[in-house]
């Protein structure tokens, strides 16, 4: 996993399935698989802001703009620049 | 301000001031992407009329149903008030969601529509063809937004709710709809109460009750001309459909209205109509506060000015103060006062409020022995801050018109009908002049609901000196984020999924005091034992799928157990309490 994949994976665990030793694919569905809620959504956007500088729109909190750690990690990517 | 007692239904106030002052807004409708629409009384009299007339003309009589299965729109706002001004019944179902599945959402329309013998569905032209096919057994005529003439105006919505320009060919005058003159005992719309999938009961309340119930209401929260009222609440739920819709309406209290789906992915445009508006009230669910208090954050507050509103009121929900210290902590630099944070008790059953919290002051809180209250069931007075003592928040008192009475349990845990002594937990019944007629087409639920005409809440309480402090709900139902959620639901949705034993699983409710609100966690048993970890990750992944697209609801945690792990009862069934409580402790 790159480190960005690490951090977005360990944030998920820890505070939205309160389950620190999860083992969460990299590629495990999030949204549509309802392992996340939509206010767990919202607090991921702010984490995503807060720790890598990036900023998501609200209309992007959907399953159709990512819908896994290696998705969002990808995103996140492409915005860092 | 009007006074409402002139009314005997809900539609005279309405049309009145289309007449007497038609430019006059009655709504700001917020658009998602922030724009904003101003909805002016004529034009609402006018879209409700058109609305009123389509549905006349596919056959609609009055006190037939009509559902609503439309997203938050213009469109669900005047086709709403189209149903009432022909004098049938207007009902909001909650539209499809993306992590729903839409077979599984058109069944439930479906059932609904069967059980319930809806008359008409009004929805959105994408499901026009579908909903037509699964609905002709049913003899219910669906409508779609695109067959609803134009008005005189030559204006048409589409589905944003956006105003269009309309071809000539396809005007109408609203003045064709003659309303029907009728008692205020008619049946003005149902109200979906909890219920478990299959069997919704659907709340009928008159003209009557509900304006009695806004009469009441706006009293005892003061509300006057200086008001503004500021809502994202989703119209198929008692708190939005009367506190931010029905009810400023109707006493003509502006209403500054955004998307509950909105609000959820970007809570600060509350915030923001607030301050465009200069909002002085806002109803909320408890979780609301903590999501705000969490997801916006310190620099979305630089120059934010909530100085204006006088009363959050908390409802439908137990309101914890966790919560609203939260909130406060977070806004208190944005003008927000702590005497601003208001309480309600509310439910369909009573239209809305049964009780509300004086606005003005902070609401109170009351320090009980936490062993005494949980064991004994009584609420001993505290220290505050103590350890061993739980700080319930009051939710005030009863409103005009309303009474409350705490039923005793006494030693069966069965009502025994007899009030409860100040400061004992029982169930909360209430009776008044605001309450449902029945539930619809459902005797049976309401003969077992109401007895001696007080209607049992289902939800555990004490009253001390004059307020009711809520305690908790009688029965499993859990509400996760505002949504009733039946256990047996859920554990019916483990019961075909592959690779956990049919009938050995059990769904609860944890608080979660981060979100200010319960959430689910499910234990399952597996059929196989010794299953490697690979399998039963994708047993847990199909269950929260299978769960999400039915109920959208995340399960906050799913453990699958071997055989012996779950707690039966003498009689063999599972006990939902016992095994909550070994979850907290093992997990």
């Amino acid at each position: 996993m790159t480190d960005i994949a690490t951090q977005l994976s360990e944030y998920i665990c820890k505070e939205a399935l309160r389950r620190p030793n999860y083992n969460l694919g990299i590629d495990d569905a999030l949204i549509s698989s309802g392992l996340i809620d939509s206010f767990h959504l919202v607090d991921l956007a702010v984490f995503v802001e807060e720790q890598f500088g990036v900023h998501m729109d609200d209309t992007e909190l959907n399953a159709s703009a990512f819908d896994s750690v290696a998705q969002l990690s990808a995103l996140i990517q492409q915005r860092i620049k | 301000m009007q006074p409402i007692d002139r009314y005997t239904t809900l539609i005279q106030p309405i049309r009145q001031r289309a007449r007497q002052n038609p430019e006059s807004v009655a709504i700001v409708f917020v658009h998602d992407d922030g724009s904003e629409e101003k909805i002016r009384a004529a034009q609402l009299d006018a879209e409700a009329a058109r609305y009123a007339l389509a549905l006349q003309a596919c056959g609609v009589q009055p006190d037939e149903l009509v559902i609503l299965v439309l997203r938050h729109s213009q469109t669900l706002l005047f086709a709403f008030w189209g149903a009432l001004y022909l004098g049938a019944i207007a009902s909001i179902f909650p539209f499809l969601t993306e992590k729903l599945d839409p077979q599984i959402y058109m069944e439930r329309v479906k059932e609904l529509v069967t059980h319930s013998k809806a008359r008409a569905v009004i929805t959105f032209p994408e499901f026009k063809a579908e909903l037509s096919a699964l609905l002709v057994e049913a003899g219910c005529a669906v409508l779609s937004t695109a067959d609803v003439t134009q008005s005189e105006a030559g204006e048409t919505h589409n589905m944003e709710g956006r105003a269009k320009p309309v071809s000539p060919a396809k005007r109408v005058s609203p003045a064709k709809l003659v309303s029907p003159i009728y008692s205020a005992e008619k049946i003005a719309f149902l109200q979906h109460s909890s219920g478990t999938t299959g069997l919704q009961k659907g709340v009928a309340l008159s003209h009557r009750s509900a304006l009695n119930q806004i009469e009441a209401y706006s009293r005892s929260i003061e509300l006057s001309d200086d008001d503004v009222i500021v809502s994202w609440l989703p119209l198929y739920h008692d708190m939005g459909l009367i506190a931010g819709f029905v009810m400023p309406l109707v006493v003509g209290t502006p209403l500054v209205l955004m998307s509950p789906f909105k609000w959820v992915r970007d809570p600060k445009v509350l915030l923001h109509a607030i301050q465009r508006h200069r909002g002085t009230l806002c109803w909320l669910p408890n979780f609301a506060y903590n999501h705000s208090a969490r997801a916006i954050r310190a620099q979305d507050l630089a120059g934010l000015d909530l100085s204006s509103m006088r009363a959050f009121i908390n409802c439908s929900e137990p309101c914890y103060d966790d919560s609203h210290q939260a909130f406060l902590t977070r806004f208190a630099a944005c003008g927000v006062r702590k005497e601003a944070l208001s309480t309600c008790y509310a439910m369909a059953e009573n239209t809305f409020a049964v009780t509300q919290h004086p606005t003005g002051r902070a609401a109170r809180l009351d320090w009980v022995d936490t062993r005494a209250l949980q064991e004994k069931r009584q609420a001993k007075p505290a220290f505050a801050g103590a350890s061993g003592a739980t700080a319930l928040v009051s939710c005030g008192v009863p409103i005009a018109g309303t009474e409350i009475c705490i039923m005793d349990e006494g030693e069966t845990g069965f009502a025994n009908d007899q009030p409860a002594p100040e400061r004992c937990v029982g169930e909360i019944a209430l009776r008044g002049n605001c309450m449902l007629s029945g539930y619809y087409q459902r005797p049976d639920l309401t003969a077992l609901n109401i007895r001696a005409g007080w209607y049992y809440t289902g939800d555990m309480g004490y009253v001390a000196e004059g307020e009711l402090f809520v305690t908790g709900r009688k029965k499993d139902l859990i509400i996760v984020g505002g949504k009733n959620i039946y256990p047996q639901d859920l554990e019916a949705i483990a019961n075909y999924t592959p690779g956990i034993t049919p009938g050995r699983s059990v769904a609860f409710g944890v608080f979660d005091k981060k979100l200010g609100s319960e959430n689910i966690v499910m234990v399952c048993e597996l059929e196989e034992k010794g299953n490697s970890e690979a399998t039963n990750k994708a047993i847990e992944m199909d269950l929260r799928r299978r769960v999400v697209q039915r109920s959208e609801i995340a399960l906050a945690d799913v453990r699958l157990v071997e055989g012996r792990w779950l707690i039966k009862t003498s009689s063999g069934k599972i006990s939902r309490s016992a095994n909550r409580d070994k979850y907290l402790k093992d997990f």
